[in-house]
Order: C-alpha cells, then sequence, then structure tokens
C-alpha cells in the first residue's frame, strides 16, 4: 500500500482547522464554539503527529501533541464549568448574551 | 579595749543601726503600695509603721548597752562625784590617749589605766615634741562603708556608717521620739479613716466642703519615710551622704506639710519650707564642692585600728591635738592636712598639702548655711511657723526629733571643720534667732504658733552653745528639747484634738479639769523648756529639776565663759539670758491660757474632753523622759554619753584661735561659770513664770492694758519683725517687676516679632496655593481628562461579542500569513 505522504496530513489538518474556526465563528451556542476549538486543537495535532513522522522530529511531535491533548481536557473541564454556571445564572449558553462587562 | 573587741563591737552596732535605719524604709514601700489596696479604713499602715519604728527602738537601745559598755562608762560612777564634770568626760578620753599630757585643770581627773586604746595608736613618729598618737580628733567611733557609688581614680563617692555616742543616741531619740508619735498619731488622724473625709477648711463654691477618701495609709507611709530619712542622715558616714538624705529629709517635710494638699494655705506652706531650704541648701552645695576639690575626700574620719585607708576631713583639719596647723598672716594664711599617722600631708608632687584658710573658712559658712535652712535660723526662719499647716503629729516630728534636729546635729557632727570665724557666726545667728523666736512668740495666740516660735528660739540657743564652743552644751539641749518640745507638741495636738481643731488659745481657757493628763503632763514640758528648778542642790543628784534645766544651764554657762574670754562678744551671754526669761514668760503664758482662768468660748469648753489613752500614753512616756533623761546634769549619763563623742579640741579650749583670735572656753572654765549661770538663768526664768502668772493666772495685770500701752511694739511682733514684709519687698516683688518686664518685652517685641513672622508665612501659603491650582492642578487634570477621553473612544471597539472576536482573530492570522509569505526572504 502506498504511503499517503506528508502533504495529505497537512491538507486534513488544515480542512481541520477551518472547520473549527469557522465553527467557533459561527456558533451560538457555547458547547459548540467548545467543539470548535476542539477541532482546531486536533487540526494542529494531526500537523505536529505528520510532521514526527515525516521529518527528523522524531518523537517530540508526537509528545507536543499529548501535551496538547492533555490541555485540550484540562480546558474543556473549565470551558465546561463556566458553561454550566453560565446557564446557571442566565438560563442559557448562548454566548451573544455574555456581555455582561461591556462598557 | 582590744582590736578585735573593738571589731566585734563595730560590726554589731553596724547590723543594729543598719537594722534600725532600713526597717522604716521596708514599711514604707509596704504601706505605701499595700495601702493602696488595702482601702480606706484599714488601720494595718499604722501598725505595721509603728511595728518599724518601735523595732527600730529595740535595735537603737541595744545598741545604746553595747556601747555603753563598749566605753566602758561604769554607770554606777555616774552618782560617785556629781562635782567633777571634767572627771566624766576624761576617762573616755584617756581611753584614746592614754599617754596624753594633761592640761593642769584635768589632773584632778582619775586615770584608769585598765581602759585599752580604741583608736589605738603608738605611732613611732615624733610630732611637736611628743609621742604622736593616731590622728583621730573624734575620740571613739567606728566608721566603715556599705557601697562605692562611684570611683574617680583614687578618689571615691562611698555610703558610708560612721558611729559614735552621738550617733547611737540620736538613733535611741529619735526612734523613741518617733514611736510615740506614731502611736499618737493612730488616734490623732482616726478621722481620716473613712471613704469620704470632710475638710472643713476648704469651701468650694455653693458654701460647700471639699469631700475626698481619707489619707490615713498615706500619712502612716510618709511618716516611715521620714523615720527612714533621718536615721540615714544620722548614720551617715561622709558629707555627701549626708547632703542625699538631708535632701530627702526635705521632701517627707514637704509631702507631710503639704498633707491637707487642698487647702491653699497648705500647699503655700510646704512649697515656702522646700524653697526656703533649697537656698541654704546652695550655700551646702558650695561648701561640698570646696571639700571635694581641696581634701578629695567626703568622709568624717578613718577610724580603722591599724591607721590604713585613707583618713577623713576631720584628721585631714585637725593635728592629733585637735588644732588647725596654719601658716601666714590674712588671706594669704593657710591650713596644712594631716596624715592618718599625724604628720602632715604630702601630695604627690612631694609637697605637703595645704589649703587657703579662707577657703576653709568659705567651706564651713557654706555648710553652716545648710544647717541655717533645715534647722530655721535667722535669716531663713520663717518657713517653720508656716510648716504649722502640717497634722499635729508632724509637727512635732519635725520640730523635735527630724527636720530641724538635723541642721543641729550636721552643727555638731561638722564642729571639727569649723574655724573661729565660722564659730563665731553660728553663734551669732543663734543668739539673734533665739532672740527673734522667743519675742514673737510672746504675742502669737494660736497654740502650735506658740511651740513653733519656741522651737526657732530653742534652736537658736543649741546654735549658739555649739558656735561659743559649748558643744556639749548644744547637743545636750538638742537631746533634751527633742523630748520636752515633742511632747508639748503632742499636748497641744491633744487640746486641738479635744477641742475639736480650734486652735485659738484666745477661745481656750479653763481646759485643766477637762483633760487632766494632758494638762500635767504640758506643765513638766513647760517646766522643763523654762528651765526652772528647786535650788536647792542634792548630793549625787544636782539640782532638782527637769531636763531643759540642765541642759539650758550648761548653755548660759558656755556662752558666759566665753564673754568673759572674750569680752567684745558679751552680748552673746546676756542675750540668751533675756531670752530664758521671756521663754519662761511666753510658755507659761500659753499653759495658763489654755487650761486655766475661764473659759472664754462656752461651745469650745463644753464639748472639750481628753484624748483617749492610745494619744495620752505617748503623752506619759514622753513626759517621763522630759523630766528625768537628764538627771545628773553635766556629769549625768546622758552627758557623759555625749562626751565620748567631743571632738579631743573641744575640752582644752582654745586661745587667739584663727585670724580673729577668739577665745574659747576650756570645760574648765565652763564649770568655774556653771553656778553662777545657773543662778542668773534660773532668775530670769523664775521672774518670767511669775510675770505670766500674775497676767494670765491671777488676772493682777490686764494683759489688754500692756497691749495698748505698747501697741506699736506689739504691731511689730505679731507681724513677726515683718520678715515675710522684708522678704517679700526684698525677693518676692522685685521678681514680680522683672517678670512684669519681661512679659511686656514678650508682648512687644517678641510676640510682634513672632507676629509678622507668621503673617509673612501665611502670604506665602497664599501665593503658593494659587501656584498649586493654576499649575500643578491644571497639569494633572489634564492629562486625567485626556485619558479619560481616550478611554471612552476606545470603549466602541469592545462590542462583547465572541463570535466577531474569533472573527477578528482568524482574519489577523490570515493576514499575518500573506504578511509572511509576501515579505519572509526564502
Amino acid at each position: 500500500m502506498e504511503s499517503v505522504g506528508l502533504s495529505g496530513y497537512l491538507i486534513v489538518g488544515a480542512v481541520l482547522f477551518v472547520c473549527g474556526v469557522i465553527c467557533m465563528a459561527t456558533k451560538r451556542n457555547g458547547i459548540g464554539i467548545l467543539m470548535g476549538v476542539e477541532l482546531v486543537l486536533n487540526g494542529a495535532n494531526l500537523n505536529f503527529v505528520a510532521f514526527s513522522q515525516h521529518t527528523h522530529l522524531g518523537l517530540d511531535g508526537q509528545i507536543a501533541s499529548l501535551f496538547v491533548i492533555v490541555l485540550a481536557a484540562a480546558e474543556a473541564a473549565v470551558a465546561l464549568a463556566i458553561a454550566l454556571n453560565f446557564y446557571n445564572n442566565h438560563l442559557t449558553i448562548d454566548v451573544d448574551r455574555a456581555a455582561d462587562l461591556k462598557g | 579595749m582590744s582590736p578585735d573587741i573593738y571589731i566585734e563591737t563595730g560590726t554589731t552596732l553596724k547590723w543594729l543601726l543598719t537594722t534600725a535605719w532600713l526597717l522604716p524604709l521596708a514599711g514604707f514601700l509596704i504601706e505605701v503600695f499595700g495601702g493602696y489596696w488595702s482601702g480606706r479604713k484599714s488601720r494595718a499602715a499604722a501598725y505595721l509603721a509603728v511595728g518599724c519604728i518601735a523595732t527600730g527602738f529595740v535595735c537603737s537601745l541595744i545598741a545604746l548597752l553595747t556601747w555603753i559598755d563598749a566605753a566602758n562608762l561604769n554607770v554606777s560612777d555616774i552618782w560617785q562625784n556629781p562635782g567633777a564634770v571634767a572627771a566624766a568626760s576624761h576617762e573616755v578620753s584617756e581611753a584614746t590617749h592614754a599617754d596624753h599630757e594633761h592640761d593642769a585643770h584635768h589632773a584632778g581627773a582619775e586615770h584608769d589605766g585598765d581602759h585599752e586604746h580604741v583608736a589605738p595608736s603608738h605611732s613611732e613618729a615624733e610630732h611637736h615634741g611628743h609621742a604622736v598618737h593616731g590622728n583621730n580628733p573624734l575620740k571613739f567611733a567606728f566608721n566603715g562603708t556599705f557601697y562605692t557609688l562611684a570611683k574617680f581614680g583614687s578618689i571615691q563617692v562611698t555610703l558610708d556608717y560612721y558611729i559614735d555616742g552621738l550617733t547611737v543616741l540620736m538613733f535611741t531619740m529619735v526612734t523613741f521620739i518617733a514611736t510615740c508619735i506614731h502611736l499618737f498619731a493612730i488616734g490623732y488622724m482616726s478621722d481620716e479613716l473613712t471613704e469620704s473625709y470632710e475638710d472643713h477648711q476648704v469651701h468650694l463654691p455653693g458654701g460647700k466642703h471639699f469631700h475626698r477618701p481619707g489619707r490615713f495609709y498615706r500619712f502612716f507611709s510618709f511618716l516611715s519615710l521620714f523615720c527612714f530619712a533621718m536615721l540615714g542622715l544620722v548614720l551617715a558616714g561622709n558629707i555627701f551622704q549626708v547632703f542625699i538624705f538631708w535632701e530627702l529629709v526635705g521632701v517627707c517635710s514637704y509631702l507631710l506639710i503639704g498633707f491637707y494638699v487642698e487647702r491653699k494655705s497648705a500647699s503655700t506652706a510646704a512649697n515656702k519650707a522646700f524653697i526656703m531650704n533649697r537656698v541654704g541648701d546652695f550655700g551646702f552645695l558650695i561648701g561640698l564642692m570646696i571639700l571635694w576639690t581641696w581634701f578629695g575626700t567626703f568622709q568624717f574620719a578613718n577610724t580603722n585600728p591599724d591607721q590604713t585607708g585613707q583618713q577623713g576631713l576631720f584628721q585631714m583639719v585637725r593635728t592629733d591635738t585637735g588644732e588647725i596647723e596654719t601658716e601666714g598672716e590674712g588671706l594669704n594664711r593657710v591650713a596644712y592636712m594631716q596624715s592618718l599617722s599625724g604628720q602632715r600631708l604630702m601630695g604627690n608632687d612631694g609637697q605637703a598639702r595645704r589649703i587657703p584658710y579662707w577657703l576653709l573658712v568659705v567651706a564651713g559658712l557654706g555648710i553652716f548655711a545648710g544647717c541655717v535652712g533645715k534647722s530655721a535660723q535667722f535669716p531663713l526662719q520663717t518657713w517653720l511657723p508656716d510648716a504649722m499647716e502640717g497634722p499635729t503629729p508632724v509637727s512635732a516630728l519635725v520640730h523635735s526629733a527630724t527636720m530641724v534636729a538635723a541642721g543641729v546635729y550636721l552643727a555638731g557632727r561638722f564642729f571639727p571643720m569649723f574655724t573661729p570665724e565660722v564659730l563665731l557666726v553660728i553663734a551669732y545667728v543663734g543668739a539673734i534667732t533665739a532672740f527673734i523666736g522667743a519675742t514673737i512668740a510672746l504675742v502669737v495666740t494660736d497654740i502650735k504658733q506658740v511651740l513653733a516660735y519656741s522651737t526657732i528660739s530653742q534652736l537658736g540657743y543649741m546654735m549658739l552653745a555649739i558656735g561659743v564652743g559649748g558643744w556639749l552644751a548644744g547637743l545636750f539641749h538638742l537631746i533634751t528639747h527633742a523630748f520636752f518640745k515633742s511632747l508639748m507638741f503632742l499636748c497641744s495636738g491633744s487640746v486641738i484634738h479635744g477641742c475639736h481643731h480650734e486652735q485659738e488659745m484666745t477661745k481656750m481657757g479653763g481646759l485643766y479639769k477637762k483633760m487632766p493628763i494632758t494638762c500635767w503632763t504640758m506643765w513638766i514640758g513647760v517646766v522643763a523648756i523654762s528651765g526652772l528648778a528647786i535650788p536647792i542642790t542634792l548630793p549625787y543628784l544636782g539640782a532638782i529639776a527637769f531636763s531643759g534645766f540642765h541642759s539650758k544651764d550648761a548653755i548660759i554657762a558656755s556662752s558666759l565663759s566665753f564673754s568673759t574670754l572674750n569680752p567684745t562678744h558679751s552680748l552673746l551671754f546676756f542675750i540668751p539670758l533675756i531670752t530664758a526669761g521671756i521663754t519662761a514668760f511666753y510658755m507659761h503664758r500659753m499653759w495658763f491660757m489654755t487650761f486655766f482662768g475661764k473659759p472664754k468660748d462656752h461651745h469650745v469648753h463644753e464639748h472639750a474632753h481628753e484624748s483617749p489613752w492610745v494619744m495620752c500614753g505617748p503623752l506619759l512616756a514622753l513626759s517621763f523622759f522630759a523630766a528625768f533623761c537628764a538627771v545628773g546634769g553635766e556629769s549625768g549619763p546622758l552627758a557623759k554619753l555625749l562626751l565620748t563623742s567631743e571632738p579631743t579640741h573641744v575640752a582644752g579650749g582654745l586661745q587667739a584661735a584663727g585670724n580673729i583670735g577668739l577665745n574659747l572656753p576650756s570645760h574648765h572654765d565652763i564649770h568655774e561659770c556653771h553656778g553662777q549661770a545657773g543662778v542668773m538663768a534660773l532668775l530670769a526664768a523664775l521672774m518670767g513664770a511669775v510675770i505670766a502668772y500674775l497676767f494670765y493666772c491671777k488676772q493682777a495685770v490686764d494683759p489688754a492694758l500692756v497691749k495698748a500701752r505698747f501697741e506699736s511694739a506689739h504691731r511689730f511682733l505679731k507681724s513677726k519683725w515683718q520678715f515675710d514684709e522684708i522678704y517679700d519687698a526684698m525677693f518676692t516683688r522685685p521678681v514680680h517687676v522683672v517678670a512684669k518686664w519681661c512679659t511686656g518685652f514678650d508682648r512687644e517685641a517678641l510676640d510682634r516679632f513672632l507676629h509678622s513672622c507668621a503673617s509673612l508665612a501665611v502670604g506665602i501659603a497664599q501665593w503658593d496655593r494659587k501656584f498649586d491650582e493654576a499649575v500643578v492642578d491644571r497639569i494633572v487634570n489634564v492629562l486625567g481628562e485626556v485619558t479619560f477621553a481616550a478611554g471612552r473612544t476606545l470603549k466602541g471597539v469592545q462590542t462583547g461579542r465572541l463570535r466577531q472576536y474569533v472573527m477578528f482573530i482568524a482574519a489577523a492570522v490570515v493576514c499575518l500569513f500573506v504578511v509572511l509569505f509576501l515579505f519572509l526572504p526564502r
């Protein structure tokens, strides 16, 4: 079976990244935005892993991606907690309504 | 006495007297702190104070017995040879100067060869052609150091003790009288035992009287401190230590005279006593400085048996024969200092150490100035009558055993340092004081004031005696006077207490039935101070008389022999003789006015009552001693005890001494005049007493007529010789004038200058404010406004829309990448 090559991974990664950004920019639902963040992070992860496979980076790229996964988990936990609290206070998770601190 | 026994006796005496001295201090500390918590109605402080001073008295009494034993004063031989006064003194004199060549008049003295040497002696040195003994001008004394306060090279300031017959006697006298007064005060001050004492003499606006908590414990703690200070003064072994306790006595008198501090008169009297004493103490300080500079020591004398250590002041000034060794004439005259072994003292430069004679005179006058203040001598006597503002037990203590006794005591103690010039000044000051005090006492009507002026007069007698060389007579009178004066003060206290704080004799009269004990104990005091006697001489007992006769007799005899030897100073005999008559008159006048005649104020008379036993007991005890303490006169035990500490040069007298060529009488001279002087003094006293009887008891002459006849003299005496007015004109008013000038200068010059400075500062400040407002504030405000406007402008950028932010971020990233790819070199 023929190997896919670096550019294939990079294309998939870029697509994932763009999808994530669009998701973040369009969704009004807080959970949706969180999902977009996950997509962006995983797009970046894919790049790390691909570069570790096809260049001389070695295991460093894979370790970096592991860190990103852990970070993403932690971030998701914090963000979900914020979302829950926001819901408690406003009975919605529409991010456009989170404008209390606006001057 | 061998050196071993000497040291043993000295140590015993030291510990006994130190205990007696420190107990009142311990009592004071406990009373003053404990009394605060024990409440106003507790008598605990009084019992503690009495306990302390009574224990002190027991210690002093044991010390006195130890002393009598040590000094070989066989009490029984007092009775054997009443005539030979000299013999009594010279037995002790022999003890110290075994080989001393006798003067002619000593020949009769029986020499007891068994007496060993007290101030041990035999140095090999030859001096003035005869064998020299230790140079100890005081025959018989113990000294030592408690504690060294400071050391400057070879000179040091120490706390010493100096114990001789005078010290021990003073201790016994002070502690005994203080014990009696403490007991009396328990009764007298009992109305202070309350939470709310009403002071009838302090008037508040609205016709009310001042109320305050009772101060029973405070009174007794001050009394204890007073006793401590006085005993410390007597025990002190150097003149600086004397000064310390001297001031402490002054402070205590201040506290006690001003005990009723809310009364204006009391606080003024306390201030007056204190300030008058300061005037005298100024002289005292000058004397101290001269002594310190020239002698380098404050110690009285060094009585160390093996003649080691530093010599004291008395030893430096006097040779072993008791002379001041001088050279030159007039202002160039110098006095050579003596060493312990009786030779000239050599300084570090190999020269004999000496002091200008006139400086010695100034030092003596300075120390005497201190005595003038403390003993209320002319011209500083005015504080003493005012000191009557204190409670009567305080007056009794101040006037007999403590305060005023301190001055006479010091004059007696420091006698070896006084040159003939100083002695003459002392004699005249004493004579003037005696006369002034007695004449004022003639006209005052307050019972305590009469006693106050009689105290001044009697103190003058003592100083006079010391000044004319009658050392023994002066200190003899100090002791006897302490007994009868404290007795009379306590009697007057009893009268005042019985008459509900009425002190005016014009409202008394006929009290003898109401208070017989007070009346007859006071009679003993009156007879004693007047010097009355029955002119029969009994074998072994001398004249039948109370103590005052003997001591006053001795003083008159001393002054008579002095004025015989120095005819130019015959005034020094006539003044005390006249004063003796006046004394008898005013004392009897007081007694008759108080206790006899018709009651003048029925209200006072009806309510008068005899005092309780706690007050009468001390009266009886004191009256016993006032009557019999001087039994035997100058050959009695009291005089013998005093003679053990008489400076050696007194007994032999002096011829043509000092720059002024004064002759001081010897014991022999005084003894020769004794009969003559005694008869004259007795006649004067009897005359005074009889006149007083005719005036105030028999009413043969109406005193009011006499008063009207001598109106101006009466007014002069009533205003106390105008002393207060003179001092007012001489010191107080000039000070007021100067003060007025100073206020004027302050107002006109200093205030004006300060005010212009102030308005200048205000002007500068106003200008500065304008600058602040116009420049500094404006800059700060503009900065603030700019920042605020910028913030307001930028506020719109913050939309708060999350998705918009993400879009911005994405767009920015794309832009960055575009820029990166376009411009980054490959």
